[in-house]
């Protein structure tokens, strides 16, 4: 019979082949669902994933939502090698969004200083998000699953107050949105014509300077001391305490760079719809990456590529938008199913029988 | 403020409360059998989603509960294969499983969002709703409001009174042992897993077909998460899971009480109050952090692997 046992050591093999089984079993599924619905599942699957990044325009468009999720991604990934569980990207996100936009909108104009300035605010704003959840850690103890994901909604509403009341345009036509940014505050794009915009060079560099840190530093090697053993690490005598507040700082400023990006970039304003969910694919992004600099860029881009789709096979085929979050949550669920054979395998077993 | 306005508010807060006491009742049974479950917030919106388009398509409410149960427990289902069979880390399966629940509901229901439906209609009791102040919260509800309160009495019942209650926190508290002893660890946790999948998918149908009876993308709004808060807040006590449930529901309607008193309040605002109780729950409870640790059970998180 069929039976699971514990391999001796984890299997390299598995650590990398898991994500590429768990994609192509969301293809298959994939393909299963479309065909169910009622459509040639090759020519969906090729809308979904080939259409839209079949020409130029699509392609920078893929680095365009690539730049949030790389962001994103790479903060949550030293908080998760430290096993800090933030959710909360989201949230800091949409902060960070907020508050670099509030400088944008009503700071005197710096010239082009006033660029840098707007992005400062949006790091410093979605730090200081995710400063409240290392505080509630380190100092109340509060696990930081659920005070994130509070927070999440908290920016949330916070973000619906200020668009719908004080921030919002006067001449928007009573839309929930604020005035548009000055040219100024605005990230420039790379090619004419395409919205890519040196946000994705700035994320670029935010992956490798993370992987620096988390590679090369003293810093980087006691994130991942705490991670794998929290009683080593007080041994070795590492602050727990300052390492949580280390990796939530920086990935709340990296989301909050992110949130501000998206704004002086492709948006252009504030609305209630600039996170776009990017937060919480993040966190599909760091699993699938294997919680490394250049897997989470190739998983950014997969996750990318579905947002796209989502938007590809709702033009074109008519069904719905929200088949972006299916696939993720699929894509995430095969992946975790995948990944126990890092660790286990499968064998068969034949029942003994004992002779007496 | 008038009696009425009173009358309202404590009508509102049960209402309001109903749902988080469901969700809430079903992971404090699987943490108490060991397991943390954090796939509420994915199994209450399949749940919702489910019970609004089998209650429209069949014209069914009943139906359509049922089919919101049914729907949690396929979902429990499926975290118990992962996060027992599989003995998968249960924190990433558990939100693997709301990232999923949330994408699936959307996707089902996208053609559901902005239909209407006549939802579930109160059970009023007659002369009883009449008593001044609350008779309309305790007499004028709807069945499912009821039916969480025969649900609590239920599992404060099965803990208190039972071998069934025993076996649960044997196997939550020290899987090892209670194998030893003959128990079937792994049959009682997915027991206490379906149970809590089946509460979540009740929650999400009262959500969808009493609540508000409408299905919108993500209109659980958290619920699953509060509730997994609450738990903690009740320190793994079921007594404390209704008083908290209520604490948390009233907070969600102050912008009944605000609007009775006059006040004009924005309602982003206040809409984020039950998140900020939330927290600062979890920050009042770290002062007898050594008082909650002892009440949690002890291999809650753990996976447990038959040795054979």
């Amino acid at each position: 019979m069929l039976k699971i046992e514990k391999r001796a050591v984890d299997s390299r093999w598995m650590q990398l082949g898991s994500p590429l089984i768990a994609t192509v079993l969301t293809l298959i599924t994939g393909a299963v669902l479309f065909a169910a619905l009622g459509h040639d599942p090759f020519n969906a699957l090729y809308t979904f994933f080939v259409l839209p990044v079949s020409d130029l325009y699509g392609v920078t468009e893929l680095g365009l939502k690539v730049t949030p999720l790389l962001l994103c991604a790479m903060g949550l990934m030293l908080c998760y090698q430290a096993k800090v569980w933030n959710i909360g990207a989201e949230g800091q996100f949409v902060i960070g969004a907020l508050g670099g936009g509030i400088a944008a909108l009503y700071l005197p104009s710096l010239g082009a200083a006033s660029l840098w300035v707007t992005l400062l605010f949006g790091i410093l704003a979605g730090m200081a998000w995710s400063a409240l959840a290392a505080l509630l850690k380190t100092r109340f103890a509060a696990n930081e699953i659920l005070t994130t994901i509070m927070l999440n909604y908290i920016a949330l509403n916070l973000m619906l107050y200020a668009v719908h009341g004080p921030l919002k345009d006067p001449s928007g036509f009573n839309f929930p949105e604020s005035a548009m940014l000055p040219a100024n505050t605005m990230l420039s794009t790379l090619i004419d014509g395409y919205r890519l915009h040196v946000g994705f060079l700035i994320a670029l560099l935010a992956m490798v300077s993370v992987w620096v840190v988390s590679a090369r530093s003293m810093i980087g090697f006691q994130i991942k001391v705490l991670g794998e053993d929290e009683r080593a690490a007080a041994f070795a005598g590492f602050s727990t305490n300052k390492l949580v507040w280390y990796v939530l700082l920086i990935s709340g400023g990296l989301a909050g760079l992110a949130g501000i990006a998206e704004v002086a970039g492709p948006v252009g304003q504030l609305n209630p719809y600039v996170a776009a969910g990017y937060g919480y694919s993040a966190i599909i992004v760091v699993f699938l990456g294997r919680m490394n600099p250049v897997g989470i860029l190739i998983a950014s881009a997969l996750l990318a590529l579905t947002y796209m789709g989502g938007e590809m096979a709702q033009m074109q085929l008519g069904l719905p938008k929200s088949l972006t979050g299916l696939f993720q949550g699929m894509l995430l669920f095969f992946l975790l199913a995948c990944d126990l054979f890092i660790s286990y395998r499968v064998t068969w077993s034949q029942m003994k029988r004992v002779e007496v | 403020m008038d009696i009425d306005l009173i009358a309202n508010i404590l009508f509102a807060t049960l209402r309001t409360g109903t749902p988080l006491i469901l969700i809430a009742l079903g992971e404090l049974v699987a943490e108490k059998a060991g397991v943390l479950n954090l796939g509420q917030e994915g199994m209450v919106l399949m749940g919702a989603v489910s019970g609004f388009i089998v209650a429209t398509v069949t014209g069914s409410l009943t139906l359509g509960v049922f089919a919101a149960i049914a729907a949690g427990l396929l979902m429990s289902l499926l975290f118990g294969v992962l996060a027992i069979s599989l003995v998968s880390n249960q924190v990433a399966t558990g939100l693997a499983l709301t990232i999923f629940g949330t994408g699936l509901s959307a996707f089902v229901g996208a053609s559901y969002v902005g239909q209407g439906i006549e939802g579930i209609t109160p059970w009023i009791v007659p002369v009883l709703s009449d008593i001044p102040l609350v008779g309309k919260a305790l007499f004028a509800q709807d069945p499912l409001v009821y039916l969480s309160w025969v649900l609590f009495i239920g599992v404060y019942l099965f803990f208190k009174k039972s071998r069934g209650g025993l076996v649960v926190r044997a196997v939550g508290e020290n899987p090892e042992a209670a194998n030893a002893v003959g128990m079937k660890v792994t049959r009682v946790r997915y027991a206490a897993v379906l149970f809590g999948g089946a509460m979540s998918g009740l929650a999400g149908g009262y959500l969808s077909l009493a609540y508000t009876p409408l299905w919108t993308e993500g209109m659980s709004a958290g619920r699953g998460w509060i509730a997994l808060a609450l738990v903690v807040f009740a320190s793994w006590k079921v007594s404390r899971v209704m008083l908290g449930a209520y604490l948390f529901g009233a907070a969600s309607i102050m912008h009944l009480v605000l609007q009775g008193l006059g006040f004009e309040v924005s309602p982003n605002l206040l809409a984020m109050l039950p998140y900020v109780a939330t927290i600062l729950v979890l920050m009042i409870l770290a002062n007898d952090a050594a008082k909650a640790k002892l009440n949690t059970p002890l291999s809650l998180g753990q996976p447990y692997r038959p040795q054979v």
